[in-house]
C-alpha cells in the first residue's frame, strides 16, 4: 500500500533522513521506534506532505506521492494524526470533527461520517457542543483521532499517540488503534512507549540517526538484544 | 416570541431584531447630528467586520485594510469622475483593484513565508506605498485630493449614490447588515471552519487536508473587497479624497480598533465595538470643545488607556463579556 524508498530529507544542511526504505501492506500495523532525534517525527511529516524530501520516492496506491501538497496526500487517503493532539481548542468537538471531513473525497459523506465516529467514541457525543480545549486529555487524542478518520484516510500515520497521557489513557487509545486496524484501516505508528508499540505491531523498523538499522517482526524485534538495551532498558 | 424564558439563541435574535428596529427608525426620532453619528458607527461596524473576517476568522493580522479602502474610493471615483462610469458599475471595479492588491500581498507572504508580524508588516509597507504614489499622482489630485462634483441636478441619481442624509443613512445601515449577514453565512460554511482551523493551529489544519493556502487567500479577498466597497461609499458620502488621510495609517487603526474592542473573531464584536468608540470619540471632541481645551491627540490617549482597560478587564472582547452577562449566548462564538 505504501512504499518508500530512498528517502532523503534535509532541514538546510542538517540531513535528517538518509535512504530511508520502508513499505506498509494493507491492513497491516507497522512501527516505527527509535531515539529522540531519530528521524522518526521527520518521517511522518515527510509521508504525509508537509515536508518535501530531496530525493526518493514515496509510493501510496501506485502514485509517487513525494513532494505533494499535504491536502492533496490526505484526499488520496492517508491520513495523519499529529504529535501532541493538536486540536483546535477554542472550535467545539463538532467543529473539530467537521474540519476533519473536509477533504473532496470525503466531504460529501461528512453526516454519515460523524455518526460513525459518534458510534465509535460515544464519549465525544456528550461533548460535541464543548470546547475542544476543556476536554480532558485522552478525550483530546480520541478527539484528534476521530477528526482524522472524518477525512475517510485508509492509512494513518499515528505520531505519539500516547504522549503526555496517564497510563490507563495511552493503553485505552493503543487499544482503539488496534481496534480501528481489525476494522480494516492500516496504521503506521510511532510511538515512545517502544514495548506496546512492538507488541502490537505485526512489523517494526528501527530508526537511528535518520537510518533504518534493523526491521522484522514487532515480536521478534522484541526478543532482539540490541533493541532491548536501546529502547527497553533491559 | 417573549423574550425573559427563551433560550439565549432565541434571546439573541430578539435583541438583534430590536436593535435593527431601531436603526431603522432611527432618522425619524433623532437629529441630523446624531444621525450622522450613528451612520459613523455603521460603517465603522461595517469595516470591522470586514477585517474580522481576516483576523478575528482566519488569523491573519492586516495592520494596513487603509490600502483597500483607498483603492475602493479612488477606483469608484476616478471611473465617475474621469469617465462618467457610475459607481454601481465602479464598485465592481473596486473590489477588482483591492483583490488584485490583496493577491500580491498574499502571494508574498504564503510563497516567501512571510508569517505573523512580519505578515503584517507587509500589508502596512503596501499601505504606505500606496499613499506616498497616490501622493504624487497629478492625474487623480495628488496630495491636494481629489474631489467629486456636488451638483444640485444630480440630486436623487441613487445609482449614482448622489443623495441626503437620509439615503446614506440606509445605505451605511445596509451595508452593516450585509456585513453581518456575509460574516454569518461565512462563519458557519465549509470555508469558516477551514479559516478557523487556520487560526487556531495553521499546522494541524494543514495534517487534516486543509489546503491552508487557497483559505487564507480567500480570507484575503473577501476581506479586501468588502473593505474596497467600504471604500467606494466613503468616496461619495464625503464627496472628497485624500491620500494622507484615507490610506493613512491611523484609518487602518480605527478600522480595527471596533473589533478589537468588541471581540475578535466573534460576529457582533465589530459592531458593539464601533458603536462603543464612535459616539465615545465624539463626546470626546464635545467634551474638550466645551471645557475650551485644544488637544489634539487627546483622543488617542483615551483610545489608549480604554485599550489597556478592556484588554485587563475583558481580554476577549465586550461582547463576549456582555452576551454572558445578557445571557445572550450560551458559549463563546
Amino acid at each position: 500500500m505504501l512504499t518508500v524508498e530512498n528517502l532523503d530529507l534535509y532541514y538546510g544542511d542538517a540531513q535528517a533522513l538518509s535512504q530511508v526504505a520502508l513499505s506498509v501492506q494493507q491492513g497491516e500495523i507497522v512501527a516505527i521506534v527509535g531515539a529522540n532525534g531519530a528521524g522518526k517525527t521527520s518521517l511522518i511529516r515527510a509521508i504525509a506532505g508537509m515536508l518535501k524530501p530531496a530525493s526518493g520516492r514515496i509510493v501510496f496506491k501506485g502514485a509517487d506521492i513525494a513532494g505533494l501538497n499535504s491536502h492533496k496526500v490526505c484526499n488520496l487517503g492517508l491520513g495523519q494524526v499529529a504529535e501532541g493532539r493538536q486540536v483546535f481548542p477554542s472550535l467545539t468537538v463538532s467543529e473539530n470533527l467537521l474540519v476533519g471531513g473536509m477533504t473532496p473525497r470525503a466531504r460529501a459523506r461528512r453526516a454519515q461520517n460523524l455518526e460513525r465516529m459518534l458510534a465509535l467514541f460515544p464519549r465525544l457525543q456528550e461533548r460535541l457542543a464543548q470546547p475542544a480545549g476543556t476536554l480532558s486529555g485522552g478525550e483530546q487524542q480520541m478527539l484528534a483521532i476521530a477528526r482524522c478518520l472524518m477525512g475517510e484516510p485508509e492509512l494513518v500515520l499515528f505520531d505519539e499517540p500516547s504522549l503526555g497521557l496517564s497510563p490507563a489513557m495511552a493503553h485505552g487509545v493503543l487499544d482503539t488503534i488496534v481496534d480501528l486496524n481489525r476494522q480494516g484501516l492500516t496504521c503506521i505508528i510511532v510511538e515512545q512507549n517502544v514495548a506496546a508499540s512492538l507488541e502490537m505491531a505485526g512489523r517494526a523498523y528501527v530508526l537511528e540517526n535518520g537510518a533504518i538499522t534493523l526491521s522484522g517482526a514487532g515480536r521478534a524485534l522484541l526478543q532482539d538484544d540490541r533493541v532491548r538495551q536501546a529502547y527497553l532498558g533491559m | 416570541m417573549s423574550a425573559s424564558p427563551a433560550s439565549p439563541g432565541a434571546r439573541q435574535t430578539v435583541a438583534l431584531a430590536l436593535f435593527g428596529l431601531a436603526l431603522v427608525a432611527a432618522p425619524f426620532v433623532v437629529d441630523r447630528y446624531i444621525l450622522s453619528i450613528i451612520l459613523l458607527c455603521l460603517i465603522g461596524a461595517y469595516l470591522g467586520q470586514a477585517w474580522n473576517i481576516l483576523m478575528g476568522f482566519c488569523g491573519l493580522l492586516s495592520l494596513g485594510h487603509a490600502l483597500y479602502l483607498g483603492l475602493g474610493a479612488y477606483g469608484a471615483a476616478a471611473l465617475y469622475v474621469k469617465f462618467g462610469i457610475g459607481p454601481w458599475l465602479g464598485v465592481f471595479v473596486a473590489m477588482a483593484l483591492a483583490v488584485a492588491a490583496s493577491f500580491v500581498i498574499g502571494w508574498l507572504g504564503f510563497r516567501f513565508r512571510i508569517e505573523g508580524v512580519y505578515f503584517s508588516l507587509l500589508t502596512i509597507a503596501f499601505a504606505e506605498s500606496a499613499r506616498i504614489g497616490f501622493d504624487n499622482w497629478a492625474w487623480l489630485g495628488g496630495a491636494a485630493g481629489f474631489f467629486l462634483p456636488v451638483r444640485a441636478e444630480d440630486f436623487g441619481q441613487y445609482w449614482n449614490l448622489r443623495g441626503g442624509p437620509f439615503f446614506f443613512y440606509y445605505l451605511a445601515l445596509a451595508l452593516a447588515a450585509g456585513g453581518l449577514f456575509v460574516s454569518a453565512r461565512l462563519r458557519a460554511s465549509k470555508l469558516g471552519h477551514a479559516w478557523l482551523a487556520i487560526r487556531e493551529d495553521a499546522q494541524a489544519a494543514r495534517a487534516l487536508g486543509v489546503n491552508v493556502t487557497r483559505a487564507r487567500f480567500m480570507a484575503l479577498f473577501v476581506s479586501a473587497a468588502m473593505t474596497a466597497v467600504g471604500g467606494v461609499y466613503l468616496a461619495f458620502w464625503g464627496n472628497n479624497i485624500f491620500p494622507g488621510q484615507i490610506f493613512d495609517m491611523a484609518h487602518s487603526i480605527d478600522i480595527m480598533l471596533g473589533p478589537i474592542v468588541g471581540g475578535v473573531g466573534t460576529l457582533f464584536g465589530p459592531i458593539v465595538g464601533s458603536f462603543l468608540l464612535v459616539p465615545l470619540g465624539e463626546a470626546l471632541i464635545e467634551a474638550l470643545r466645551a471645557l475650551g481645551l485644544n488637544a489634539p491627540g487627546a483622543k488617542a490617549l483615551v483610545y489608549g488607556f480604554l485599550l489597556m482597560g478592556i484588554i485587563a478587564a475583558a481580554p476577549s472582547g465586550v461582547w463576549p463579556w456582555l452576551a454572558r452577562r445578557l445571557r445572550l449566548q450560551d458559549r463563546e462564538q
